[in-house]
């Protein structure tokens, strides 16, 4: 497959939800291989532009193209890894039983949830059921989840919500090591000082992109210090 | 549809079940319970003209209940959306349900009959056997028709009262409070659209006919005809896409 042409390409998606456009008109080309984030404030329409890249949003007009097929496209289900805000996995059942299962739905090999569960720092606590974890640890489980099988594409929603600063580092690590793999990483946050860990940023508000590029292009363009500086400034240059 | 997904979205299901000890409990005990409450309230005859339609509308009603309360549960969680992002097809996820909460309502009417025939004392004229049977036809029946409603239900609270809509005028016009074709007709022709109607007919074949008879089977297949429509119905209320 042609590395060069984009993971994900979005073009004039508009999502309309209870009759207000959440996302009026937005097109952008994720590159493959490299961890993409995803950053805006609360309700900017993150995580419904993640859920139209999935393919489980409803949208009012435009494409988006996932790996060179229509998003939610039936032979994206076992490519596309997703992570949903709030953890989506069984609390009732053991972190090694969710594993086991959702394996068997992705048909994913033997050991590959021993692997998960390593690459996630949750081996120790395989037999624990969720609903005993704390709130970072279950959120582990769900990211675990998406990393069973062979995902091309792995699409989280706020992975690191609640964790503490060694574990968010260590998840950072992982992500940069999957993107070396090849996978493409699109990973959004609220927290801005993530930026300087993605290779590269859209920067999202009321469902437009306000700007994408590198850390780096991002300062420079805005000539501020630090990105939530640089997010201001494309905000108040916006409104002027 | 595949045969490794649904049985693993079966196993799941049952292990869910397994981990929530006091759920099994009650699933086993009330009905048992109330068929010996049952029988101690009513005389010996009006326990065998009583007991057989209850020992296959008890599993209908429970199984409605924990199935749509868990497939609710399925949906607010999130882990619904996830999976249906996933290769896995309604039809598995369905009929994973089916096969799961099926095999648990064998169970629980084998032991229910069992109480009643033997320890409560409970006396028809055909086999015991086909009175088991019509109990496992209608909790696949009440797991069908809760996997259906489950869809319509917003919250936990709104599901459980999907049992009072649902199931308690079937309970009125299917024949145990007054016969069916002493009915209003009116009446009879909505209790001839009710599934549970078609359930209480099958246990009256079972308590007056010494063999099974076309009219038993033709009720049997009529319930089981009801469910693969609820299923479907319930297959076709999930989503890959929402709003």
């Amino acid at each position: 497959m042609a590395t060069q042409t984009a993971a994900v390409t979005v073009e004039n998606l508009r999502v309309v939800r209870g009759g207000q456009p959440v996302i009026p008109d937005l097109s952008v080309d994720v590159p493959r291989g490299q961890v993409v984030g995803l950053l805006g404030p609360s309700g900017s329409g993150k995580s419904t532009l993640i859920r139209a890249i999935v393919g489980v949003q409803i949208v009012a007009g435009g494409t988006v193209t996932v790996l060179g097929e229509s998003a939610g496209a039936p032979s994206l289900r076992d490519c596309v890894g997703y992570v949903t805000q709030s953890p989506s996995v069984y609390s009732d059942l053991s972190v090694v039983a969710n594993l086991r299962y959702f394996a068997k739905i992705l048909g994913a090999p033997p050991g590959d949830v021993e692997r998960v569960l390593y690459e996630v720092d949750l081996t120790e606590f395989a037999d624990r059921r969720v609903m005993r974890l704390s709130g970072g640890q279950t959120s582990r489980v769900s990211l675990a989840v998406a990393l069973l099988g062979k995902p091309e594409l792995l699409v989280l929603d706020e992975p690191t919500v609640g964790l503490d600063p060694l574990l968010r580092r260590d998840l950072w690590v992982l992500f940069h090591r999957l993107a070396e793999q090849g996978i493409t990483l699109l990973v959004s946050s609220h927290v801005m000082d993530e930026a300087s860990r993605c290779d590269r940023l859209m920067l999202l508000r009321s469902g437009e992109l306000l700007a994408f590029g590198t850390f780096e292009e991002l300062l420079q363009q805005t000539g501020a210090p630090d990105i939530e500086h640089a997010f201001l400034r494309l905000v108040e240059g916006d409104a002027a | 549809m595949s045969i490794r997904r649904t049985g693993a979205t079966a196993q799941r299901v049952l292990g869910q079940l397994r981990n929530d000890r006091r759920t099994i409990a009650l699933l086993l005990v009330v009905p048992s319970a109330l068929m010996g409450l049952l029988a101690w309230i009513v005389s010996a005859e009006d326990f065998d003209q009583y007991g057989p339609p209850l020992l296959g509308i008890f599993p209908l009603i429970v199984m409605f209940l924990v199935t749509s309360v868990a497939t609710l549960r399925e949906r607010s969680s999130g882990t619904l959306e996830r999976l249906l992002a996933m290769p896995i097809s309604k039809a598995d996820f369905v009929f994973g349900y089916a096969v799961a909460f099926g095999g648990f309502a064998i169970v629980q009417a084998l032991l229910v009959s069992g109480l009643s025939f033997g320890l409560f004392g409970l006396d028809v004229r055909g086999s015991g056997w086909l009175l088991v049977l019509v109990a496992v036809i209608d909790a696949l029946l009440g797991t069908a028709m809760g996997l259906f409603v489950s869809a319509f239900a917003a919250t936990e609270f709104q599901a459980v009262q999907f049992m009072p809509a649902f199931i308690l005028p079937q309970l009125l016009l299917c024949g145990i409070i007054t016969p069916r074709d002493e009915l209003p007709t009116p009446l009879q022709w909505l209790s001839d659209l009710l599934p549970m109607s078609y359930a209480v007919d099958a246990t009256q074949q079972v308590m007056t006919s010494a063999t099974a008879t076309g009219e038993f089977w033709r009720s049997i297949a009529v319930v089981a005809g009801f469910m693969v429509l609820a299923l479907s119905g319930g297959a076709a209320t999930l989503r890959r896409r929402t709003a």
